[in-house]
């Protein structure tokens, strides 16, 4: 599965209910907001594990609209819009958590 | 028609926001396209389907008690975080006894709220072919 | 691969509808089809032929009309769901003579229709991605 996240993990707790929800194969993108938690804050162990494995993506667009793009935690991957759709094709169903 | 397995995931309380009631409303309608449903309560979420609630003070509509039609239209898998439900103050007697008829079981009455794990529900998840999120 | 999308928010509000714009165009980009967008929840009012945003900036309903998306009996597949359309006040010819009100603001590259659509697109399209808040 692939899922979204939209908003900052310090604005809502949708990526910490994503994370709480997640199997061991899914892959999480980060989208809009969302990317804040992609970023090395005090919020970076949050993800830290699932980047190590790889599975832990973020919108280059998103990133770079927000000035963050040379933050960005160790293992992120950074994909931009045709990666997004390559990312559901693989990854099945999508869940947003929103 | 081909049959999926589509979840409706609800995150948000009621009457804060429309996301409840415009949920259930596209539940009730897929009920006629006979697919297989699930309906996932997390976080806020739980607290669309708890008992007792009375919307005279705020002028709203109440749509509570449309829950307990689901049942009727075979939508009879209302999944409910109980790590969502523990860390509100809440048990599963506060929800709403909503139910349906087993046909497979000379129509005997069951319940339709199931609370489960975030383990769980995470198996559940992986299951669904949709999910649509409000 | 066929998609479908579902937009919760209206435009400029949430970037919903622009990430889910998006996405779309890429998409279509890389050879896929798309199968149907629903306008859901605030979604509908991205649907409004009123829509006068800032010159030096885009214009969300407009972006939309313009990727024409399309059945195969040429019907638009951006689709607003009636009933959160009239509890918001977006009416397109019909609904307005129905409901007796005089005018409509459905830009005509959308179309009004039920909730069935949105279970449809999910029962027929390969992927189903919703853009909320």
């Amino acid at each position: 599965m692939l899922h979204t996240v939209n908003k900052s993990s310090f604005e809502r707790n949708s990526l910490q209910s994503c994370l709480n929800t997640i199997d061991d194969s899914s892959v999480i993108l980060l989208i809009e907001d969302g990317v804040i938690s992609a970023a090395n804050n005090a919020n970076s162990s949050m993800l830290a594990d699932l980047a190590t494995q790889g599975r832990v993506y973020a919108l280059q667009g998103d990133v770079d609209a927000r000035g963050i793009s040379s933050k960005i935690a160790d293992n992120i991957k950074l994909v931009d819009y045709a990666g997004f759709v390559d990312l559901v094709v693989e990854h099945g169903t999508a869940v947003s958590w929103v | 028609m081909a049959t999926k397995k589509f979840m409706y995931l609800n995150r948000k309380a009621s009457y804060g926001t429309v996301y409840a009631i415009e949920s259930l409303e596209v539940v009730l309608i897929a009920a006629a396209f006979e697919q297989d449903v699930s309906l996932a309560f997390i976080d806020d979420g739980v607290y669309q389907i708890v008992e007792g609630q009375n919307t005279d003070g705020i002028g709203m509509k109440n749509f509570s008690k449309t829950f307990h039609a689901l049942g009727d239209y075979d939508i009879n898998k209302l999944y409910v975080s109980a790590e969502s439900l523990e860390e509100r103050g809440l048990t599963a007697d506060d929800l709403m006894p909503l139910v349906y008829e087993d046909e497979d079981d000379d129509w005997e009455e069951k319940p339709s709220v199931k609370v489960v794990s975030n383990a769980e529900l995470s198996k559940i998840m992986s299951d669904q072919d949709v999910c649509l999120s409000f | 691969m066929k998609f479908s999308i579902q937009i919760n928010e209206g435009p400029y509000q949430h970037q919903a509808s622009d990430s889910a714009y998006q996405f779309a165009k890429a998409a279509i980009a890389a050879g896929h089809e798309i199968f149907r967008v629903f306008f859901y929840h605030d979604g509908v009012n991205n649907a409004s032929r009123f829509t006068v945003p800032p010159q030096d900036d885009r214009n969300v309903v407009n972006q939309w009309a313009e990727l024409d998306i399309k059945n195969a009996d040429g019907e638009p597949e951006l689709v607003v769901c009636v009933a959160a359309a009239l509890r918001r006040g977006m009416l397109d010819e019909s609904e307005a003579s129905k409901n007796g009100v005089e005018g409509n603001n459905i830009h005509p590259a959308f179309r009004i229709s039920g909730l069935g659509q949105l279970i449809e697109a999910g029962i027929q399209s390969d992927r189903l991605v919703v853009f909320g808040d």
